[in-house]
């Protein structure tokens, strides 16, 4: 007899002061939050600022330096199988594999995903209506365009209903078209789910998320709703307050980066 | 429990992948060109008039040695490069069934190679009487042999998204395996040190092994010693795999 309020409350991802280091750099520093059923949290900050290796760690492939993650309830280091059938990833960059057709890839995913027969058929069906791939359906990946071989990794990320879905610039290289139907989808999922993606177009946050987190340099800067952000600025504008939080390390970035960032997101 | 399925999926996909691009018709024909040109012509197959694929078998190691390596290259080099190993190992199964279905699929997949020879061992027995025991230990051992040099491929591919650097460092792994037991190197050898050391070099060698099959000896020792190959370099890849996300 638990009300559905209960549930609502249902806390599914809780990050307390995770830290990883490539060597001596800390691409995260001590980053905590958590992230309740029914959130849509965006990610923000500008390139290279720990955004994907966060996201990295929640979804299990790189191991924290130290800090913990559990999602669902379930330890990301001690019980990894668990916590990552709950969590559907796009990662950066949609990868997928060049010389299989949608459908084999999207089959081998609930393949993994443990969805056998039936079962099966219906999770990549039902992927495939959600991300508009039907016209693709057969075609190897490589032959492609960038914007249907995002949506062909973010079908991956949907195929077993997932109730966390990570979602790591869901809208790169998309036209405005797609961009649209992306943010909805991302909000109508939000829903029921959680939700965290990452970007660095602003009006998709207002568009979509109920909570933002900016990270820059591997820290939390700021953690708040939309308009909790916007009314920081004298003219409502969340660009002011992203440029202000952010902007004095950015001409300081130019310099310390470039060797640390590329071994990062390899 | 569900480890097998999952290992399965994973082989299903790889061996798919190498019949969906060219590299599986191009191998085997020159797998199987390669083998008919050393056995029939440099090996004199039909001059030596005896029943028997000594000169099918005395070839593998040094055919092995840039086929399964070009079989091999792209395992895990492959899956970085494309950014699919984020997807893989994000999925909830564990290291060790990706590179075990990985592993198993490219050696199926060289199996099938070597089955494709069967004409050698037909001819044979058309022509004469051979001992079939013998050559069916030779095929039992030439597929440990190819299933060592593929572990070592699968492991240097594991180091590094370049291909053509993971070929070049796995041949040069398998080279030192045949040389460190071939008979022309162990002469040398025996020269300088003591037999004793030479013995214990040979020992890490595949060849040493590798000729006990071939005189159709099936002994335990030497499968243990194949599969201790296969085992210690399938390790190694996951300690690779799990050391290039820990930073």
């Amino acid at each position: 007899m638990r009300g559905a309020l209960e549930e609502w409350r249902e806390e599914l991802i809780n990050v307390e002061h995770l830290v990883k280091a490539f060597g001596p750099k800390l691409a995260v520093n001590d980053v905590s939050f958590s992230v309740e059923r029914g959130e849509v949290l965006g990610f923000l900050g500008p390139n290279g600022a720990g955004k994907s290796t966060t996201m990295r760690m929640i979804t299990g492939y790189y191991p924290p330096t130290s800090g913990r993650i559990t999602v669902g309830g379930h330890d990301m280091v001690e019980d990894p199988i668990a916590a990552k059938r709950l969590i559907g990833y796009l990662p950066e960059n949609a990868p997928g594999y060049a010389d299989m057709t949608v459908n084999g890839f999207l089959h081998f995913c609930a393949e993994l995903r443990g969805l056998q027969g039936d079962s099966r058929k219906r999770a990549v069906h039902r992927a495939v209506e959600l991300c508009f791939l039907d016209a693709v359906l057969y075609q190897s990946i490589d032959t492609l365009s960038k914007g249907y071989k995002h949506r062909t990794c973010l079908a991956q990320s949907l195929i077993h209903d997932p109730d966390v879905l990570i979602l790591d610039e869901p809208t790169d290289g998309l036209d405005p078209n797609q961009k649209h139907e992306v943010r909805g989808l991302i909000k109508r999922l939000g829903e029921t789910k959680v939700v965290i993606f990452s970007t660095h177009i602003l009006e998709e946050v207002e568009a979509a998320c109920s909570r933002v987190i900016i990270i820059d340099r591997g820290r939390i800067v700021a953690n708040g709703t939309p308009a909790e952000l916007k009314a920081r600025s004298p003219e409502g504008r969340l660009e002011d307050v992203f440029r202000e939080i952010t902007l004095p390390d950015t001409v300081h970035h130019a310099h310390a980066r470039p060797a640390a960032a590329a071994e990062v997101s390899a | 429990m569900n480890a097998w399925a999952n290992i399965r999926t994973i082989m299903k996909r790889e061996l798919a992948g190498y019949f969906t691009s060219p590299i599986a018709y191009v191998f085997l024909v020159i797998f199987l060109l390669l083998t008919g040109f050393f056995t029939f012509t440099i090996g004199n197959f039909f001059e030596r008039g005896e029943a028997s694929l000594v000169s099918f078998f005395t070839w593998h190691p040094w055919l092995y040695l840039f086929l399964v390596p070009a079989a091999g290259m792209r395992l895990w080099s492959e899956e970085r490069r494309l950014g699919t190993m984020e997807l893989l190992l994000t999925m909830p199964i564990t290291n060790s069934q990706a590179i075990i279905g990985k592993f198993l699929a490219s050696w199926l997949f060289l199996a099938l190679a070597l089955a494709l020879t069967f004409p050698v061992a037909i001819t044979v027995n058309y022509f004469g009487d051979p001992d079939n025991g013998v050559i069916i230990a030779g095929y039992v051992g030439s597929l440990m042999l190819a299933g060592s040099y593929l572990a070592v491929s699968c492991m240097t591919s594991a180091l590094t998204r370049n291909q053509v650097i993971s070929f070049i460092l796995s041949v040069m792994i398998c080279l030192f395996l045949i040389l460190a037991g071939y008979t022309p190197v162990t002469d040398l050898l025996t020269r300088f040190v003591s037999p004793v050391v030479v013995d214990i070099v040979a020992a890490f060698s595949v060849m040493t092994h590798f000729e006990s099959f071939q005189r159709g000896v099936l002994d335990a020792r030497d499968v243990v010693f194949f599969a201790s190959v296969i085992g210690f370099m399938l390790f190694t890849t996951g300690v690779i795999i799990r050391n290039q996300r820990a930073g």
